[in-house]
């Protein structure tokens, strides 16, 4: 299929304005004004507020299942250190891929599904995730370990109990990394699927520059980048709380 | 944590302390690949209830002797007692669980409280809540923190106070023997003094048999009921008390490890108390030690004044006695409390 190259080459298409006409369409909209307010509001359920939510989704099961991978291969890795290089250098590859390439070339392969879009997405989140998991936990004091194995922890209960805790501050600034990264990586997904906030960015190219939509769809993206951001730092307040614990004395 | 501090449970627990006697018997430890041994036939017992120093210099494998009685480090040949059971045989984890274990890095996990630190293993042995937050406030009773400590997290505490905590992790399960790898290492001199006095308070107090791993002879001789002094390749060249080790070193090397001044070394070992003192005539106007100061100081005190005699008093100035340079000389050389142990060394 060759639809997502046609939706793509839309990008440098050069055309002129071609605002759609909704029947009541203000001077503003008519004008193509920097922002209009009224447009965005009466649009926003029908058109923004769904192509939020899919980015949500977008970010938030790639980020989801490239933990799951990244956190398995660190492990594999902590206790066989030789896998670290050649899971590196795996990982990295994937992550020099152009995203918009990586996008097209799965096409033939994977067809226009969510399966084209989530295989790049989350290949691009196991770099950052697998190097900081795994250097959280060898970051973990030796004489820590020690003390866990000299009280008679074994050592799964030492994983659990003790190293994997005090790597997740160390986790936790991969996961903010990977979160931000796929909420604007995820826009380009919109080239392959109209799903996103990437859609109403190329749908707004595609009406001749739109700026309204545009600029609405790109402070969205900023938007949710930020709130995302936010909330995982306050997640890691909430479980890592010796990390803030001051000399009260 | 409740705040039932004026209930002290001291006793209603049946924390009357158990302690085990140490064996080891022929034990020896090869890594692959190397010529000789780290550990070499090594035999000596611990008795119950003793602290057992083993000192020497760096390299001489003292802390991997140490190691092998827990099996952070798995032996080569020979086998460990601790009481009548061999270590080897046992899982790792169930043995180390009976055996407390300090670090001079201390190695307090800092995601943890303190009180969730203590009963590190209570909780692996599957105490019930209740019982390990009675056993937080016996421990810390114990070594003397304030109970509020319980609920703060390491990095709050000052390093003397992490020492402590990691002593009261090493007790939290009440194991027969303990195992102590340079616990005031890295403490600065005066609170290392501090925490070494505290710390022969509460060993008067819980009589557990301890292995005591130091490179510092002055610390052995202080904090050991026996010292092990081990040279190079493991190899055990004295096993005795201090003072024997001080008065009649085996050989060149272990005289010279005690040091040239073994004599006052000595000296320091035994209070006035324990001498013949002379009538307390013989010194009317002289200068006043206490009864509890050591040969060492009242020698000071002596040779400072320039005077041939010291009152000594007890802790209600009331004047016991009188000493001389002869009375300390006599002390050295006629030394009653001196004991022989060469039944524990095979």
């Amino acid at each position: 299929m060759t639809l997502g190259i046609v939706r793509a080459s839309v990008l440098y298409a050069d055309k002129g304005p071609k605002i759609p006409d909704f029947g009541k369409t203000s001077d503003c909209v008519k004008n193509n004004g920097s922002f209009c307010w009224a447009w965005f509001r009466h649009n926003w359920s029908s058109q923004f507020e769904p192509r939020l939510w899919e980015h949500i989704e977008l970010t938030v099961v790639s980020v989801g299942v490239g933990f799951v991978i990244a956190f398995v291969l660190a492990l594999l890795a902590y206790r066989a250190r030789w896998l670290a290089g050649p899971v590196t250098f795996v990982t990295s590859v994937l992550y020099t891929i152009p995203s918009l390439a990586a996008f097209l070339i799965l096409v033939p392969i994977t067809g226009l599904g969510r399966m084209t879009l989530y295989i790049p997405l989350t290949s691009y989140t196991l770099l950052i995730l697998f190097t900081n998991t795994l250097a959280g936990l060898t970051g973990v004091p030796d004489e820590i370990k020690d003390a866990a194995r000299g009280n008679g922890l074994t050592p799964m209960q030492s994983l659990w109990q003790v190293e994997l805790p005090l790597a997740i501050p160390t986790i936790m600034a991969g996961v903010r990394v990977a979160v931000v990264t796929i909420v604007s990586l995820a826009t380009i997904a919109a080239a392959v699927e109209p799903v996103g906030l990437g859609e109403r960015i190329f749908d707004a190219l595609n009406k001749g520059n739109f700026h309204t939509q545009f600029i609405a769809a790109g402070v969205l993206c900023v938007l949710l980048a930020l709130v995302a951001d936010g909330l995982l730092v306050l997640l890691q307040r909430v479980v890592t709380p010796w990390t803030r614990a001051r000399r009260t004395r | 944590m409740t705040e039932s501090i004026d209930a002290p449970d001291k006793g209603t627990s049946g924390s009357v302390s158990s302690a085990a006697p140490l064996e080891f018997r022929d034990v020896s430890k090869q890594y692959p690949g190397t010529a000789s041994p780290a550990i070499g036939n090594l035999s000596f017992t611990v008795p119950a209830g003793e602290v057992c120093v083993l000192v020497g210099p760096s390299g001489c494998g003292k802390t991997t002797a140490m190691r092998l009685v827990n099996r952070m480090i798995d032996l080569t040949s020979g086998d460990i007692l601790i009481g009548d059971k061999s270590v080897t045989g046992r899982s790792p984890a169930d043995l180390r669980r009976e055996i407390g274990y300090v670090i001079q890095q201390i190695g307090l996990f800092p995601h943890l409280s303190i009180a969730r630190n203590i009963t590190t293993v209570p909780r692996l042995l599957g105490w019930s809540r209740e019982r390990c937050n009675q056993r937080v406030e016996e421990l810390l009773d114990l070594i003397g923190l304030p109970q509020d400590m319980a609920k703060r997290y390491p990095s709050q505490l000052s390093g003397g106070q992490q020492q402590r905590v990691g002593v009261a992790r090493a007790l939290a399960a009440d194991p027969p023997l303990m195992l102590m790898d340079e616990p005031f290492g890295a403490i600065d001199p005066i609170n290392r003094d501090n925490l070494q006095n505290q710390f022969l308070r509460l060993q008067r107090e819980i009589r557990k048999t301890i292995v005591f791993v130091t490179h510092d002879i002055d610390e052995a001789i202080k904090m050991g009921d026996r010292i092990v002094i081990l040279r190079e390749g493991g190899e055990l060249v004295q096993y005795d008390t201090p003072d024997n080790i001080l008065a009649n070193p085996a050989d060149e090397f272990v005289a010279q490890f005690v040091g040239q001044d073994r004599g006052l070394k000595r000296l320091s070992l035994t209070s006035l108390g324990a001498i013949d003192l002379g009538p307390p005539g013989d010194a009317s106007n002289g200068p006043a030690v206490p009864v509890t100061s050591s040969l060492r100081d009242a020698l000071s005190v002596l040779m400072v004044e320039s005077v041939p005699a010291l009152r000594v008093t007890d802790e209600h100035e009331q004047v016991l006695g009188s000493v001389t340079i002869e009375h300390i000389n006599n002390a050295l050389h006629t030394d009653t409390t001196r004991v022989s142990t060469p039944d524990l060394v095979k």
